[in-house]
């Protein structure tokens, strides 16, 4: 059955796909079968046009190999000049990565993608540095050689014998959006570089010999040209499935590639994923680690960790699996993962005691699932199977090691003397007893090397002294033989397996530990409250586990990475990498792919919402990091401290939000006590006054005047009341403003009523535009404003002066101002007005502290507007002052217009 | 003269102001008594029976707006509140909660007895539903006709700018809150659009104020609501 509609995992996936590609710069890659085909040439060319038709282009590297065609392309380009980086004393121009991305053109071209860059490069690689040129959304133009391709490698290696080191893995070159096959046929790239236009005339004559045979010449060309027909066939593909033309993709095809032990293992690696290229379909490779055979030497089993690095590298799914046995664990990986394909490296046959071949025990457990099997390399070195080494414990001093086969040998004498003195009272068959004991004991303490060691010495010493003839190692009677053989052969076994059980014993008591060593840090960090504590413990933690130096950056205020305050002066650790670690979310330094060389390794620190952090650590053992399970324990270590620092930062978030809320509520209960204790004496006093002025029958002139006097000072004093405990208010924060939509003529008549008492001797006019839309502001607080402004007005003008109200609309704000026919401002004190505690003339005889404007200008900037004050229209001296502020427009709230539109008219 | 049987109730725990205001309404020949507390006010208030309550907000064993729930349960005396400038909400929920009239500290002899006026004659219930005719400066409404002359001469009002006026001319002198007009005026469901009622204020004013800016009858009461001064 199939079904035209395509997988809408499938479509999901694409869609992601897009939307990163989309932010994602475009590469294009020059692909040639070698050397000297022009692909430099054709990229400058291909440049050169965007350049001429307006595209900003940067030359980033370009080698022009000193051939003069190419150079000439290279002109009219912009360069970017190298960044000169130190190697052993020589300095050596390097692609300036930071300049690039700094100077962000819209392409650049990066010539030769496999290139090595120089230690103390970010990346060892110059394809990492495309990576992150596209990932800054720049296009990218690159160029390529057949032969440094990862998975052709050892092909390329074996027709020209020449291994090239340089490397590009194929996952980056099939993620290249556009792969262009720059083709010459080989005759015509050796009449060129006869002519010299591929090497200066001298390398040419080395290079003819060596590599520019035309069989080499030819069989590039054909791996170039196929692989670029695999290419094109992807995009086919690719494009059929994103048509949904028919669901071609074969999932159920899967291939697994198991990593064995030995030396040829990379060699699997390459074919399979050839071999997954060409079926197109995706590849997990794993490696199955047994117990035996994590008792491999640390140089063996690196190898084999690298080997699953480059499967990595080559588009695999990897991962390291502990089990006790290869084919079960295999076989229930391929089943998990739908794998229907087995690859596997071609063994020789294995010796009798070794049980079946590894294939034919898969061939058993899992009959439904394709095997197959691959030869040798051409180029791999003859395989160097190495036993598990003797002792065990790779780790262990070796003078440590030979005082273990001491103590077996002392054993061996031990159980000699006991038997000697014993030998009158027992057989010889019980004798032999105590010496097949001692092998159990020796291999009990002292491991799988002394037990072997063990069990011939008490062969040979039975024989020696109690078997007659004694104190020979003939013997008479023939029977013997068959007891030596027993006796070696148990005491052989019982070593092997007490020996295995010990180890496993220490292996559990590892796993143990670290299991433990995480719960208690865990523990730990789960109570912590503050950052500095959590730091401390996850550093103390760290460095305890890893033996290793720790240290952890950390986020300030800002965002800003701070560098560690424990940390001053520790040689090596450098804030720029642990920044490029954060800023990308992947570990940086020993052991990754970016800067290598550093001796520290950068993890970012990432917790459910963002990263917190960067953890730096040297460990004493650089190899550790190495090994998987330490590598994870200490990613594990990472997320810990991750979680615990973001989980402290929210309580703190929480803690400031609580003391914030307790501060603005003490705030707000202070001020309206204050206004309360002070405000109600004052009416008090002004009531009490006022009773007097109008108390019946009335009182005689002179103290009617005085409480007339006491009236009026209470209320003024009760304005500056007002003006303070309001200018508090404004400025704790407290103020919530309550905006309406309104039109601004209420508050402009609230407020000329509100100021009537002050406004009896001057002329008020008002002139409003009928028109004038609703504005949203505090009606209040507005009229505060308005009120401020317009007794001031009236306090510094003469009586009988006009004051005019006005407003008008100045682009989306509205402008209200009120002008005087007063004196004016001296000039250049205007913006100083609007400080507190400021007036127009020092020492003056007119009343007022001076918090009106400054409260006029907290409440308007508050609403989003702006005051001012201008020089009014008028002729000197009587020139005048304008305050204007402004009110930001809206769209003010639809009104129902439907019940006025057929409203009958009331009247008449 | 006034009627010596004219009797009113303080509220009020500022003794300084209990007595300038008791001082000022004896001084019209009114009866006064005096309570401190919101329980003491209730007491005076049901054994005196008095004509006017003046009432205080900020009481220290509870809220004025607490007092005027429970009193009007049982009694329709008006009730004038007294609160500070910057409480606009706690006045607001006082009026809604049935007080008559508010005034804000500090205020003098005058405003207090003016404002007496009004919510005496309001409580009294004179005159105003025997007339049909209704004046305020120069407009002239006939509330049977349903028709308003300004200066002689006829106004066209829509359907909601005269129901509008009505209200106000119903309560005149009194302060009405937004939510009060637009709950008469518009219905239950529209007391939150206060810019409806703005509006038709403007328009009302526009049509029967002489200085829209300054109106001498169709008052606003900043953030409050609004009162036609007759």
């Amino acid at each position: 059955m199939t079904d035209s509609r395509p997988d809408p995992d499938a479509l999901l996936e694409q869609i992601n796909a897009q939307a990163e590609k989309a932010a994602r710069g475009r590469l294009r890659i020059y692909f040639g079968s070698s050397a000297g085909v022009g692909k430099t040439y054709a990229m400058l060319a291909a440049a050169a046009k965007l350049h001429a038709e307006g595209l900003d282009v940067l030359a980033g590297v370009v080698e022009t190999h000193g051939r003069a065609e190419t150079a000439g392309q290279l002109k009219g380009l912009p360069l970017l000049p190298p960044v000169m980086l130190n190697q052993n004393g020589r300095s050596l121009p390097e692609f300036d990565l930071d300049g690039a991305l700094q100077r962000h053109p819209a392409l650049i071209l990066v010539d030769e993608l496999a290139h090595s860059n120089a230690a103390g490069s970010r990346h060892p690689k110059r394809w990492q540095d495309v990576d992150e040129l596209l990932a800054a959304g720049i296009d990218v133009y690159s160029t390529l050689n057949v032969q440094h391709l990862e998975s052709l490698n050892d092909v390329v290696g074996g027709i020209t014998g020449i291994r090239v080191h340089e490397t590009l893995p194929d996952t980056f070159f099939d993620r290249a959006d556009e792969v262009v096959l720059v083709d010459t046929p080989a005759d015509e790239l050796l009449k060129r570089l006869w002519a010299g236009k591929v090497y200066l005339p001298a390398q040419a004559e080395r290079a003819a010999a060596n590599f520019f045979r035309k069989g080499n010449l030819m069989a590039l060309r054909e791996l170039a040209l196929r692989r670029t027909a695999d290419r094109v066939e992807d995009d086919v593909q690719a494009y059929r499935v994103n048509q949904s033309i028919a669901p071609v993709w074969k999932t159920e095809a899967a291939l697994l590639c198991c990593i064995g032990e030995r030396d040829a293992a990379e060699h699997v690696v390459r074919s399979a994923a050839r071999l997954a290229q060409q079926l197109a379909v995706a590849w997990h490779a794993v490696y199955v680690e047994t117990p035996a055979l994590q008792r491999l030497p640390d140089a063996q089993r690196e190898r084999i960790l690298r080997s699953v690095k480059l499967a990595g590298e080559l588009g695999a799914t990897t991962a390291v699996l502990s089990a006790q046995d290869v084919p079960t664990a295999l076989v229930a990986h391929a089943r998990h993962h739908n794998l229907s394909k087995l690859l596997l490296g071609h063994r020789e046959k294995p010796a009798w005691w070794r049980g079946r071949a590894l294939s034919a025990r898969l061939a058993e457990l899992a009959p439904d699932v394709d095997l197959i099997e691959v030869g040798q390399g051409q180029s791999a070195p003859a395989p160097t199977l190495r036993r598990p080494a003797p002792a065990g414990d790779a780790a262990e001093l070796p003078r440590h090691r030979h005082l273990r086969y001491l103590w077996a040998v002392a054993a061996c004498a031990l159980t000699t003397g006991i038997a000697l003195l014993l030998q009158p009272y027992f057989d010889l068959a019980n004798i032999v007893m105590l010496f097949l004991l001692a092998v159990v004991v020796v291999a009990v303490r002292c491991g799988r090397g002394p037990s072997v060691l063990s069990a011939f010495l008490n062969v040979a010493v039975f024989d020696f002294c109690f078997v007659p003839p004694q104190w020979s190692f003939g013997v008479h009677d023939a029977q013997y033989l068959l007891t030596f053989a027993v006796m070696l052969a148990v005491g052989l076994v019982t070593g092997q397996l007490t020996a295995g059980l010990r180890y496993q014993a220490r292996v559990a008591t590892h796993r143990e530990g670290r299991s433990r060593a995480l719960f208690e840090v865990a523990r730990e960090l789960s109570s912590v409250l503050m950052t500095e504590q959590c730091v401390e413990i996850a550093e103390a933690a760290i460095a305890r586990e890893f033996h290793a130096q720790v240290h952890v950056f950390l986020l300030d205020a800002n965002d800003r990475l701070q560098p560690p305050r424990s940390a001053h002066g520790v040689p090596g650790l450098d804030i720029g990498t642990a920044q490029w670690a954060l800023d990308h979310g992947e570990a940086a330094g020993l052991g990754t792919d970016t800067l290598p060389g550093s001796a520290w390794l950068y993890l970012p620190l990432k917790a459910p919402m963002r990263t917190r952090g960067v953890l730096a650590v040297q460990p004493s053992q650089p190899r550790l990091l190495l090994v998987p399970e330490q590598r994870q324990q200490l990613d594990t270590f990472a997320v810990l401290s991750a979680i615990a620092l973001e989980r402290v930062h929210y309580v703190e978030v929480a803690q400031q939000a609580t003391v914030q809320i307790e501060s603005e509520r003490l705030r707000n209960s202070l001020l309206s006590a204050l206004s309360h204790d002070l405000r109600t004496p004052l009416a008090a006093l002004y009531g009490l006054a006022d009773t007097l002025v109008n108390a019946t029958p009335g009182l005689p002139a002179a103290p009617r005047e005085i409480a007339v006097a006491l009236s009026s000072e209470a209320r003024r004093m009760n304005a500056m009341v007002d003006n303070l405990l309001d200018m508090a208010r404004l400025q704790s924060g407290a103020v919530q403003l309550n905006r309406q939509w309104q039109p601004l003529e209420e508050v402009v008549g609230s407020a000329l009523a509100a100021s009537g008492s002050a406004l009896v001797a001057h002329r008020v006019h008002t002139a409003l535009p009928v028109d004038l839309p609703l504005v949203q502001f505090d009606a209040v607080l507005i009229e505060r404003v308005l009120c401020n402004l317009i007794e001031n007005a009236a306090k510094y003008t003469p009586a009988g002066s006009r004051i005019t109200v006005s407003a008008r609309l100045h682009d989306a704000d509205m402008v209200v101002s009120v002008s005087d026919e007063g004196p004016g401002l001296p000039a250049g004190r205007e913006e100083a007005l609007f400080e507190k505690f400021a007036r127009g003339e020092r020492e003056s005889a007119t009343p007022g502290v001076g918090l009106g404007l400054a409260i006029c200008r907290a409440i308007v900037e508050a609403h989003g507007g702006r005051i001012w004050v201008e020089p009014a229209d008028g002729a000197p001296p009587t020139v005048g002052a304008r305050f204007c502020f402004t009110l930001p427009l809206g769209t003010p709230p639809a009104m129902p217009g439907a019940e006025e539109a057929d409203a009958a008219m009331i009247t008449s | 003269m006034t009627e010596p049987s004219r009797s009113a109730v303080v509220v009020e725990d500022e003794p300084q102001i209990r007595r300038f205001v008791r001082t000022a309404l004896e001084a019209e020949g009114w009866q006064v008594f005096e309570a401190s507390t919101v329980k003491q006010g209730l007491v005076e208030a049901g054994t005196r029976r008095p004509d006017l309550i003046v009432l205080d907000l900020g009481l220290p064993d509870g809220d004025g707006v607490d007092y005027l729930r429970d009193l009007r349960g049982w009694s329709s005396v008006p009730v004038i509140v007294l609160s500070a400038r910057s409480d606009e909400t706690d006045k607001i929920a006082a009026l809604d909660a049935g007080a008559d009239d508010y005034l804000t500290k500090p205020f003098g002899v005058g405003e207090l007895m003016a404002r007496v006026r009004v919510a005496l004659r309001r409580g009294l219930g004179a005159g105003e539903a025997g007339s049909p005719v209704f004046r305020f400066g120069d407009v002239e409404v006939d509330r049977v006709a349903r028709r308003v002359l300004r200066a002689g001469e006829a106004v066209h009002l829509t359907p909601i700018e005269y129901r509008l006026l009505g209200e106000l001319m119903a309560n005149a002198g009194k302060v009405l809150t937004h939510r009060q007009l637009l709950k008469a005026v518009w219905g239950p469901a529209h007391v939150e659009q206060s810019h409806y009622l703005r509006v038709y204020m403007g328009n009302l004013r526009q049509k029967l104020e002489h200085n829209p800016a300054q109106p001498q009858h169709l008052v606003t009461e900043t953030a409050v609501g609004y009162r036609l001064m007759p």
